[in-house]
């Protein structure tokens, strides 16, 4: 029997240069539907590059790229729709409360009166008390808080955090998770790029980890543990990179 | 739909939360333009059988629509930019025909808004004709579209501030200064005369003249056909530059 549903992410082949820098070569990667996928690799190894071109920021040389079955590219409307995204830079839009900037999201995805959504996501994420501060009232936490819900804003199945718990404190952070794991336990895939390797250890199910452009490991977290029995992620990430 | 509208609002919030800048404030510089130049002028210089005074308030109504539609697509563009806050624009679906409206029509409003500040102050200063109110309409309605547009591509194409700073006082300010705000072009030299021609405010603020004194330097509809190319030529062009991702999307 043929499986007819598709995957959450699917990469083909992708090529990105940067003049003569090639800061992806030939990625390919697939997905599942629910899967919590964290994407490892030391700094420049091509993680935000990939996580660009998932995105549309950024467009591919070569290769394709599918959410949920739809092109990014050629079907951007409708794979666009299905991805959530929270960008690695603490970026905010300094005229807008809180509120604002989550209503004005909603209403970039096709949404109006997404207020209990709004209120749901500002309820988990701790930012109930700060709905109508402005953006540049809040401390570099909270805008990251902030950051997560304007990616949730639109329900998407696919979510990607980019280092979403880079500066964030302990109490946040699982907080954070807390809300993270529910979302993927109502079936949201989830792909994490982190540099805390012990988060990943707990969260992902599954590992990519990228170097140079490539993805040089690609195996359920417990697989690649048990390559080095006894060791942690940490020393996993380590001995791999060194090969 | 919905995609456009709340990028459109989202424009129009940005720049009407700061209003105090980006509107009462260009309506203060246009009537001290006004009360400088009308004072020294009113009782020397009439023009197409008007006074002086009211004579330049279509001119500076003009001017202040041209150039804050400019400001508001530019400033908004590059400021998102920079801060890395354009990503919460790039990453939704939203279709770039939709992305290049909403910016045109909030730069048209900021600019409608100014351009009736001022017109609505000046009236303390000048009696006003308005012989055909939908002239009127139309070159400012096309004209701070153009300009806004234009806008769109500068915020698009600079990388930093002073780029921009550098784009609006080397090529817009000049554009609408040596229009034909302050002046007919019939009192130039034969020169500078045939070189305000290739100047296309020059039609925009003489087509938008006549509208409220029915005189004008040119006939308004080769004015306004004139108006009309040059915003198809520059929305295309912007069109076809959010297609592309040009310095957008890498």
């Amino acid at each position: 029997m043929v499986n007819t549903i598709p995957a959450a992410v699917s990469i083909v082949n992708v090529v990105k240069r940067f003049g003569s820098l090639q800061a992806l070569r030939g990625v390919s990667l697939e997905i599942a539907q629910g899967e919590f996928f964290g994407l490892l690799g030391p700094n420049g190894a091509g993680k935000t590059t990939l996580i660009s071109t998932l995105a549309g920021l950024s467009r591919p040389d070569a290769g394709f790229l599918r959410i949920m079955g739809h092109d990014v590219i050629s079907d951007f409307r409708e794979a666009r729709r299905r991805l959530g995204v929270v960008p690695q830079e603490l970026v905010f839009d300094p005229f807008f409360s809180v509120r604002e900037t989550l209503r004005i999201q909603s209403g970039y995805f096709g949404i109006r009166n997404n207020d209990r959504w709004i209120d749901e996501i500002l309820h988990n994420l701790d930012l109930t008390s700060k709905a109508d501060a402005n953006m540049r009232r809040l401390s570099g936490g909270m805008k990251r808080r902030v950051l997560v819900a304007q990616a949730l804003v639109h329900k998407p199945p696919v979510i990607v955090l980019d280092e979403p718990t880079a500066g964030v404190d302990v109490e946040l952070r699982q907080g954070l998770w807390q809300f993270i794991r529910r979302l993927n336990g109502e079936g949201h895939t989830i792909i994490l790029t982190t540099h805390y390797l012990e988060e990943a250890e707990a969260l992902c199910g599954r590992i990519g980890l990228m170097k140079q452009g490539q993805l040089v490991a690609l195996d359920t977290t417990a697989n690649l543990l048990a390559t080095y029995p006894g060791a942690s992620l940490e020393e996993v990430f380590v001995r791999t990179l060194r090969q | 739909m919905i995609g456009f509208l709340t990028l459109f609002y989202k424009e129009f919030l940005r720049f009407w939360k700061v209003s105090f800048q980006t509107v009462a404030a260009p309506v203060l510089t246009a009537l001290l333009y006004l009360l400088i130049f009308g004072h020294v002028l009113d009782a020397h210089v009439q023009v197409h059988g008007v006074p002086y005074t009211s004579f330049l308030i279509p001119g500076l109504v003009m001017m202040q629509v041209l150039q804050n539609a400019f400001a508001n697509s530019s400033s908004s563009l590059i400021q998102a930019k920079i801060t890395g806050s354009i990503v919460f624009v790039l990453l939704p679906p939203i279709p770039y025909g939709a992305f290049f409206a909403a910016y045109v029509l909030a730069s048209v409003v900021r600019g409608l808004l100014v351009g009736l500040g001022v017109l609505l102050a000046s009236l303390w200063f000048a009696e006003l004709s308005l012989v055909s109110p939908l002239w009127v309409l139309a070159f400012a309605l096309l004209s701070g579209a153009l300009f806004g547009a234009l806008g769109m591509i500068a915020g698009i194409w600079v990388e930093k501030f002073d780029q921009l700073a550098a784009f609006q006082n080397f090529l817009i300010m000049p554009l609408t200064m040596l229009s034909g705000v302050f002046y007919s072009i019939y009192s130039l030299p034969s020169f500078w005369q045939q070189l305000s021609h290739y100047n296309p405010v020059f039609y925009m603020i003489d087509g938008f003249r006549y509208g409220f004194f029915g005189a004008s330097d040119v006939a308004p509809e080769f004015s306004l056909a004139v108006v009309v190319a040059c915003l198809a030529v520059v929305s295309l062009l912007t069109l076809r530059l959010l297609q592309q991702g040009w310095k957008l999307r890498t």
